[in-house]
């Protein structure tokens, strides 16, 4: 059972990263982490308890304005939609990465990309997810989602990205 | 030395002079550049092939030439009169000097040297001359190591002759710790690796398993501090560069640290630390035990850089709404600001001379690599990019090496250098991309 589980998440891996262009594909840790274990979903993103399901229904990436920390309404919008999800699916443990554009210092993007997190991480908490859940992790602008140099792609690398992985036995 | 008393006297008035000398140098004045005072026109120097003065060192005789010439001309001052205009033939280290076959085809300098190899040891000796005084400029030297450490010996060269004829410190006998970058821009990898000053014998002292970034040197240049995602979040490393053994200094759960540097007692680590979220500037000892911190406020507070007495620290904030330099006591307590132009301002770095502070600044769309005074008077940018940053000193503080990053989906990292007129732009060789250079301090 368990090296089937793992066969169908090897090819779910492998679709995420084909399309990693989209906006519903994973951040840098991906999704791909921990996929297997004890209160989660089959895969499919037809299970309302998968990680499947939550990237491309609600979706894991919350966007900032430039050199901002602080949620816009968007923003707040979909960590209340996590939020809702995680409560309901409480085996998920939560890791919240924050990422900034590469228009700005190695250190200063260090720190923002912490402020990010956290800030996601706050509102998340703030909603009721249980904080003993939710670790944080900045990138700074070490790992940009997409690469061009124009403000399309930098409005899409000032993120916090939300990595779930199976709790129980983790 | 009087002819050293009198090269004073015609810099100083040169100095004082608002408007450079277009046409450099008297051919009559003393052999003498000065750094600082925007040489327009490279001083002409002629440095025949070392003598070889045994069999075995034929080929190293002419390889430590060519790196003598290598770094005089690299550093902007100096122009290398090629070898098929020398009227002289230099086959004895010991024969008197033709001054007047030198100064035929106007080489103001004359560096000469000779070479012997014994087993594994090299002997390198030089000797320059100032060819419009008839004379030799300082006594003769003589270096010896391991075959090796030839490129050293040829630096040693370079460095003495640099110092004798600018009145600057050495530099070229340094190396540098950068981080090499390979793979795609979203998937970067980066492993740290060390080199001499000017690209050549590069070492690798990680893997790329894990991102590293921003190293440092300590002031003996055996140990450098860096940040690593070793443990999955950044953290800081000591690293001993002959052994490349390394261990983390900041272990603390729940909190992340970088941008860590050395005191210049080679003890004390300051590094920035972030807890919930809040970056404050810390201090620890490299061996471990109690933190200190020195900032407490809600912004980000990181890159810290020890003014070279100890007493001072540099580092950016944006306490004030954006990226800003602040200077406080080594100890803590209220911080200065001193960066005051339109923009934003970080990486602040105190030349190891203690006269200016190196920063990155951003300001409409563009990066530039720019110094100031130490109370942020005399501004002056340097260069201009889509992305310049990360400023590091020369050991004689007037040589400035720092990271250029081109823009698009294909851009890449690369290692520049200018001196601190803005003069002698250039980029540094790297096998591979390159970001995060830190200099060395003078090898000893």
């Amino acid at each position: 059972m368990k090296n089937y589980t793992k066969l169908i998440l090897v090819a779910l891996s492998l679709t995420l990263a084909a399309c990693s262009n989209s906006p519903l594909s994973g951040g840098f840790g991906g999704n791909q982490n921990g996929l297997d274990g004890p209160g989660v979903g089959d895969g499919s993103a037809d299970d309302p308890t998968s990680v499947a399901y939550f990237m491309q229904t609600i979706g894991d990436r919350v966007l900032f304005d430039v050199d901002q920390s602080t949620l816009n309404d968007a923003g707040r919008t979909l960590l209340s939609q996590q939020a809702t999800w995680l409560n309901s699916n409480p085996a998920y443990m939560v890791l919240v990465e924050g990422h900034a554009d590469e228009q700005g210092t190695r250190a200063y993007n260090l720190a923002l990309g912490d402020r990010r997190a956290t800030a996601a991480r706050a509102y998340l908490v703030s909603q009721g997810v249980d904080a003993s859940r939710l670790s944080t992790v900045t990138f700074g602008k070490e790992r940009p989602l997409e690469i061009c140099s124009q403000e399309a792609c930098y409005s899409q690398n000032r993120r916090a990205v939300i990595i779930l992985s199976g709790g129980i036995n983790s | 030395m009087k002819m050293r008393a009198i090269a004073r006297g015609l810099i100083l008035a040169l100095t004082l002079s608002p408007v450079m000398m277009g046409t450099g140098f008297a051919q009559s004045g003393p052999l003498r550049i000065e750094v600082t005072d925007g040489v327009i026109e490279p001083l002409p120097i002629a440095v025949p092939s070392f003598v070889a003065e045994n069999a075995a060192a034929k080929n190293l005789a002419e390889e430590i030439s060519r790196v003598v010439v290598s770094d005089l001309v690299g550093s902007g001052l100096f122009r290398e009169i090629p070898r098929e205009a020398h009227i002289a033939n230099v086959t004895n280290f010991d024969a008197a000097v033709r001054y007047a076959d030198w100064k035929a085809i106007n080489a103001q300098g004359l560096v000469t040297g000779a070479v012997s190899v014994q087993g594994k040891r090299v002997i390198v000796k030089f000797r320059l001359f100032d060819v419009f005084s008839d004379k030799p400029l300082g006594d003769g030297l003589q270096f010896a190591g391991s075959t090796d450490a030839w490129r050293r010996m040829a630096h040693k060269v370079a460095d003495a002759a640099y110092s004798r004829i600018t009145g600057e410190g050495p530099y070229f006998d340094s190396r540098v710790v950068f981080v090499s970058e390979a793979g795609p821009k979203g998937q970067r990898q980066k492993r740290l690796a060390v080199m001499d000053y000017d690209g050549a014998n590069v070492q690798y002292l990680t893997d790329s398993t894990s991102i590293v970034l921003g190293p440092r040197f300590s002031p003996t240049g055996d140990r450098v501090l860096y940040t690593s995602y070793e443990t999955g979040s950044p953290r800081i490393y000591a690293l001993d560069v002959a052994s490349v053994s390394r261990r983390v200094l900041d272990s603390q759960a729940a909190t992340l640290s970088f941008s860590p540097r050395f005191a210049p007692d080679g003890d004390t680590v300051v590094f920035s630390r972030s807890q919930n979220g809040n970056s404050d500037i810390y201090t620890m000892s490299v061996r471990g035990g109690a933190q200190k911190r020195l900032t407490s406020s809600p912004a980000i507070d990181t890159g810290p850089s020890y003014s070279p007495d100890g007493k001072q620290i540099v580092f950016e904030s944006d306490r004030s709404g954006n990226q800003q330099i602040y200077v406080m006591s080594a100890d803590g307590g209220e911080p200065k600001r001193i960066s005051f132009g339109a923009g934003r301002y970080g990486t602040p770095v105190w030349s190891p001379r203690g006269d200016y502070i190196a920063f990155t600044k951003q300001n409409k769309g563009r990066f530039h690599i720019g110094v100031m005074r130490t109370d942020g008077s005399e501004e002056r940018l340097l260069t201009s990019s889509f992305l310049d940053e990360g400023p590091t000193w020369a050991p004689n503080g007037r040589v400035i090496m720092f990271m250029r990053e081109t823009s698009g989906a294909n851009g890449t990292s690369s290692l520049y250098s200018v001196d601190l007129t803005g003069r002698n732009l250039k980029r540094v060789p790297t096998p591979l991309g390159a970001s995060d250079p830190a200099w060395s301090p003078l090898q000893k």
